[in-house]
């Protein structure tokens, strides 16, 4: 039992009953709570873009509308669930679950509040503290990848393929940034437990990994992660004007409602990650209430949430989508040679000040030869056989054929 | 913004749009106020007397492009007549499946014996009651249009019937615009000149407003009216906002 509380305090004294079900009870409170959020995170977004485009929004179904997502969740759950007929139909329907679990799953590493004391026991407000912390993000996301991938293949019709396809390139290229920014936090914390990660920056704001990191990390993380997150203006994967509805398009009934579900089930786990990553989590000023003191860091936490969580609302109301290659470029050309070199300055900068200033001027000189190269590889001319003709000017295949086969005999 | 912030000038609007009233009618509760020619159903006028002004002469049946109309005429009864003059509609009837509201009947019509109204939401569940007869069309004693259940009147607008024939010159002559030509209604009299082409339109006597005095705070800032602009157009906002006051004229 020993290694267990290097995990988690709550373990110092054995695995007994009452730790039990206080573990239990954190596991349902977190899962409520994570439900319950994801309605209001729906009505949120809906009635926040309604006012930006000047329309009321959900009204009709409870106060101020806030009731409307649960009853399209109701009116989902009673809709005919189909299966085309071309469709995998095991891994059409593993699809979802695949996107959903990992959803779950990765909102338990998120350090929600301080630590309590409840019946002698420390409880940490969150719900897993596994030493592998941060990563399991990853894994997380990754695994999602799969549940978007195979809902696409397996739907067995051409706009959820290509959308399969998008998704499976764009996710994969954008972790590359995402990790590399990631490498930064724990460099600095020392370690890859959500929780160290945060009371690292636990003594005030200039501990927060938003400056002490310089900026650059954040940015590069919330853009990567807003692409992770298939939120416009990275939406590709269910461009609604290219691709119907992406690689969901196929799905009805309480499938579809799981993959919408776990969509925004995202959006707050990862604006709960970027909270916990770079701007302290819980930490913030607390007054000297008694009793009451352990509310404060879970209100901090809370309100940084909501904000980030209005920042994707806002991306979506102000910004056009990007096309596909535009969407490439930024990951493979700014955001992963930014990110790697800022590691490399941070990791510098750790060893001793000498070594920082020498890894910035190497990393500036090798973002300047990569710029220029990109330049002029976008200069670059070129050649006839890269460019096809105007539809109207291009050959038939059969006149292709033709002159082929001409071609041999002559 | 200009510069290397201009990238940020779409989050500005955005969340500036946040302040801004929302645009939408709630359309069951709430209703835009209808244009002075808007096309509704159609209503049958009576004189100042009660008599009707239909005289069977079947000339709106005869101009419809759809064959919605249909109009028998018979002799007035010496004893009891129904219509000034020789003739009047025994049988009139429209048929609102058919009909495309394009107004040519109104046109048509010499003694302006039909006109339209702006009530256009009507929605019956049975194909019979789509057939309008001349009981369901006729004004009431008091003048108004009858208001069937499957209907949708609001305040204020049955008094608004035959604005686009009141709005329009005949035969195109502009000199004739906003001259009355027209006989009075049961119940109203001689009903008011709508605006037409022209500026000098009376929107008080009509209940009719212009989309863009609805809706300034959504137009480019070049095409909101002049009296809106600025500390002016807020003084002018709170105006007419305030009760009106009556003056002499409306006293007396």
């Amino acid at each position: 039992m020993n290694w267990l509380s290097t995990v988690d305090p709550i373990y110092a004294h054995g695995l007994t009953a009452v730790v039990l079900l206080i573990v239990l009870i954190k596991l349902l409170v977190g899962f409520a709570v994570l439900m319950a959020s994801v309605i209001v995170m729906i009505w949120f977004e809906r009635k926040a873009i309604s006012d930006m485009q000047s329309r009321i929004g959900p009204q009709r179904w409870g106060p101020f509308g806030l009731l409307q997502s649960l009853a399209d969740g109701i009116k989902l759950m009673f809709k005919e669930d189909l299966v085309p007929a071309e469709a995998d139909r095991f891994v059409f329907k593993l699809a979802p679950y695949l996107v959903l679990v990992p959803a779950l799953i990765t909102f338990a590493i998120v350090p929600v509040g301080g630590t309590l004391t409840i019946a002698g026991h420390p409880v940490m407000l969150q719900i897993a503290n596994p030493p592998m912390g941060i990563l399991l993000m990853l894994v997380m996301s990754g695994i999602s990848v799969y549940g978007v991938m195979l809902a696409g293949w397996s739907s067995g019709s051409k706009y959820p393929l290509l959308s399969s396809v998008r998704a499976s390139a764009q996710m994969i290229s954008y972790e590359a940034a995402l990790g590399m920014t990631i490498v930064t936090v724990v460099l600095v914390t020392g370690s890859l437990s959500t929780h160290d990660i945060v009371t690292s920056q636990g003594q005030g704001i200039w501990h927060w990994n938003l400056i002490r990191l310089g900026l650059v990390p954040f940015i590069v993380f919330v853009i990567a992660i807003t692409a992770e997150l298939n939120r416009p203006p990275f939406d590709v994967v269910e461009a609604e004007s290219e691709l119907v509805g992406g690689f969901h398009t196929e799905y009805s009934s309480i499938r579809f409602a799981i993959f919408f579900l776990a969509e925004y089930m995202n959006t707050i786990t990862m604006s709960a990650m970027i909270v916990t990553l770079f701007l302290g989590g819980p930490a913030g000023w607390v007054p000297n209430v008694a009793h009451l003191r352990w509310v404060f860091p879970i209100l901090w936490f809370l309100v940084k949430t909501i904000a980030f969580a209005f920042a994707y609302i806002w991306f979506r109301a102000s910004l056009p989508r990007m096309r596909y290659d535009q969407l490439m470029d930024l990951g493979w050309k700014r955001l992963i040679p930014l990110s790697l070199g800022w590691m490399l300055i941070v990791a510098g900068f750790l060893v001793a000040r000498g070594w920082g200033f020498l890894m910035a001027a190497l990393v500036l000189v090798a973002w300047t030869i990569l710029g220029r190269a990109f330049e002029i590889g976008q200069g670059r001319e070129t050649g006839v056989d890269t460019v096809l003709p105007a539809v109207g000017e291009r050959p038939l295949p059969g006149r292709v054929l033709r002159d082929m086969t001409d071609r041999e005999e002559g | 913004m200009s510069g290397p912030f201009s990238f940020f000038g779409g989050f500005k609007l955005t969340f500036q749009h946040l302040t801004r009233p929302t645009v939408t009618t709630s359309y069951p509760q709430a209703k835009r106020p209808k244009q002075p020619r808007q096309h509704g159903r159609h209503v049958l006028n009576r004189y100042e007397d009660g008599m009707e002004k239909c005289i069977g002469c079947e000339l709106c049946a005869g101009v419809c492009p759809v064959n919605c109309i249909y109009v028998r005429g018979l002799d007035n009864p010496p004893d009891h007549p129904v219509s000034p003059g020789e003739r009047y509609g025994y049988v009139y009837e429209i048929n609102y499946l058919r009909c495309i509201h394009c107004d040519l009947c109104v046109e048509a019509c010499p003694t302006q014996a039909i006109t339209e109204s702006k009530m256009f939401e009507f929605s019956f569940t049975n194909r019979a009651d789509a057939i309008y007869t001349k009981a369901e069309l006729l004004v009431d004693d008091q003048g108004f249009p009858q208001r069937l259940p499957w209907e949708d009147w609001r305040e204020g607008e049955a008094a608004m019937t035959g604005g686009w024939m009141r709005a329009t010159s005949p035969a195109g002559d502009a000199s004739f615009e906003g001259v009355v030509q027209w006989t009075g209604d049961l119940g109203v009299g001689v009903r008011a000149p709508e605006g037409g082409q022209s500026e000098n339109r009376d929107d008080a006597a009509t209940g009719s407003k212009q989309l863009r005095n609805i809706f300034p705070k959504h137009l480019e800032p070049e095409d909101v009216p002049l009296e809106m602009r600025g500390l002016q157009g807020a003084i002018n906002n709170a105006r007419a906002k305030m009760p009106r006051r009556k003056t002499r004229r409306d006293r007396a």
